[in-house]
């Protein structure tokens, strides 16, 4: 059952009138612009243990991904195609209002977003991970997890999700007798990839449009709405994740926001794979 | 995967089932239809069957739920074992979970809840038959259900889902477009307002496709939206012969 939130942060009504005021003038409380996102760290390659992963710092947001992969058999539907799992959680000590437990309503909302667009733009190309069709494929866990909360988490978990999933390094597999299948930790091969994808979270607050708001922001916004856009400017999925209202020239501009701004995300990416190889 | 040779629209333009692009399924929409619940409502889209009930405003234990200045929502979109092809189990999916969040969400932006301060509204939907749009035909029941318990909106919610098959747009996908189709876009909106308040998209779509799967998302929700006045005057305004 959804239940409407009651703890939530508190943001002081004078603060709060300050970062309105300073919005309907075209200002933000931090000197951003508008549509300007915060200093962006992108690391790949943060642990050495997972097959694939990412450290990322959107303004205070620290959001580390992790990929591990297994051998298991793919879905009855699509039996030539590795498998994709998303999880997200929102560690406890990332925000005070965070509790420990499974995940709930906004994490998996999250995960399931993220879940969607990689997806749906074939990100992964899963059609080259079976290793034995029909039977036998990769099965790729990516993991997001939120370790400290300044507002944004969509953007900076997918930015996470897709740099690891760019540097993911998967170990061979070896078919041995009897259709045994063996990962060689010593052979990695890249993840095939086919597609990139980012996700800009847009905000309204008095009919003004803004990107990546800070956690006190996110209180004064009346709704938002994340869009996902591939490297080639496609639409790759869109949620209204909150609640109010948005009229249809406001998602039309929202949308119109979210792919210019997709651009300086690509290059944050473009930017890390660049150190990387 | 597709199968082989399955064509979502024939040479002549017509979608699986029979109908143009452009065309919603047969629509039953019924209010009043459950004895206990304070609001309720029955909606069917061709084969997608759901209902929705609510109770309250009413107490919430305990207290520290409740807001001082406010009714909170709860709200819960559920899926019974039987309503899909495998049995599904009646435990929360993670899909059921996000679906809730955002039907809540939709609602909490068309209730006066500050009419209320200190109590809950409870909406529960229940699909007991799916074959697509079940959270669209669920938020039309719910609203209609709210309506049923006189609970004050600033206006009805009509939504429907708006696909990408074959290249090409279509309105209220069945569950085969669903599945074979390149997109699924639900939206849901307060007609008369112009107020989009759940939108979400499962696909790839270009800046034009999606302009023009608005306009087309637009046309039927002008349609359902008139299709739920005529429900709820069936039940409230019509005069029926024996009371004469």
């Amino acid at each position: 059952m959804s239940i409407t939130p009651t703890n939530l942060r508190i943001v002081s009504t004078l603060k709060k009138h300050s970062m309105a005021s300073l919005i309907e003038k075209g200002l933000r409380i931090d000197g951003r612009k508008l549509n300007e996102y915060r200093e962006i760290t992108i690391i790949p390659n943060y642990i050495a243990k997972a097959e694939g992963s990412a450290y990322v710092k959107v303004g205070g947001t620290v959001v580390i991904a992790g990929l591990k992969v297994g051998v298991g058999t793919p879905f009855p539907d699509t039996p030539n195609d590795g498998v994709i799992t998303v999880n997200a959680e929102f560690v406890p000590f990332a925000s005070p209002t965070f509790e420990p437990g499974p995940p709930d309503e906004n994490a998996i909302e999250l995960a399931r977003v993220i879940d969607r667009s990689i997806r749906e733009l074939r990100v992964v190309d899963l059609s080259k991970l079976a290793i034995i069709p029909g039977e036998k494929v990769y099965i790729l866990w990516l993991d997001i997890y939120v370790f400290d909360h300044d507002g944004n988490l969509l953007d900076s978990s997918m930015l996470a999700a897709m740099t690891t999933l760019l540097t993911a390094k998967i170990p061979k597999a070896v078919v041995k007798e009897e259709k045994n299948v063996e990962l060689n930790k010593e052979e990695k091969i890249p993840l095939p990839i086919n597609n990139k994808v980012v996700t800009v979270t847009v905000g309204k607050v008095n009919n003004k449009l803004i990107i990546d708001p800070t956690v006190d922001e996110e209180q004064i916004l009346e709704c938002k709405l994340a869009v996902s856009i591939s490297e080639d400017g496609r639409i790759a999925g869109m949620q209204k994740m909150s609640t109010g209202v948005f009229t249809e020239d406001e998602v039309l501009e929202a949308v119109k926001l979210a792919k210019e701004a997709s651009k300086t995300l690509f290059a944050k990416i473009n930017e890390a794979l660049s150190k990387v190889q | 995967m597709k199968p082989e040779g399955l064509k979502l629209i024939n040479e002549e333009g017509l979608r699986v089932d029979g109908r143009k692009p452009d065309e919603l399924r047969p629509v039953v929409m019924e209010v009043g239809v459950l004895k206990n619940a304070d609001g309720s409502a029955y909606v069917q889209q061709g084969n997608t069957k759901v209902i929705a009930a609510v109770y309250g405003p009413r107490e919430i234990h305990p207290k520290h739920l409740t807001l001082p200045d406010r009714a909170i929502l709860r709200t819960r979109y559920h899926m019974v074992p039987y309503s899909t092809d495998e049995r599904k189990s009646p435990a929360p999916t993670r899909r059921e979970i996000e679906l809730s969040k955002v039907i809540r969400e939709a609602l909490e932006s068309v209730i006066f809840v500050e009419l209320y301060p200190r109590t809950t509204i409870d909406v529960f939907i229940e699909v007991i038959q799916a074959d697509a749009g079940t959270r669209t035909a669920g938020i039309m029941a719910a609203s209609l259900a709210l309506a049923d318990a006189g609970i004050p909106m600033r206006d009805l919610v009509a939504a429907v889902a708006v696909g990408k098959v074959d290249g090409q747009l279509v309105l209220d996908i069945n569950q085969l477009e669903d599945e074979y189709g390149e997109a699924d876009m639900p939206i849901a909106m307060m007609p008369s307002l112009g107020k989009i308040v759940l939108l979400q998209l499962n696909g790839v779509l270009t800046e034009e496709e999606f302009k023009q799967a608005l306009q087309l998302a637009k046309k039927g929700i002008m349609k359902l939206y008139e299709y739920e006045q005529q429900a709820l005057r069936k039940k409230y305004v019509e005069i029926k012969p024996e009371e004469v």
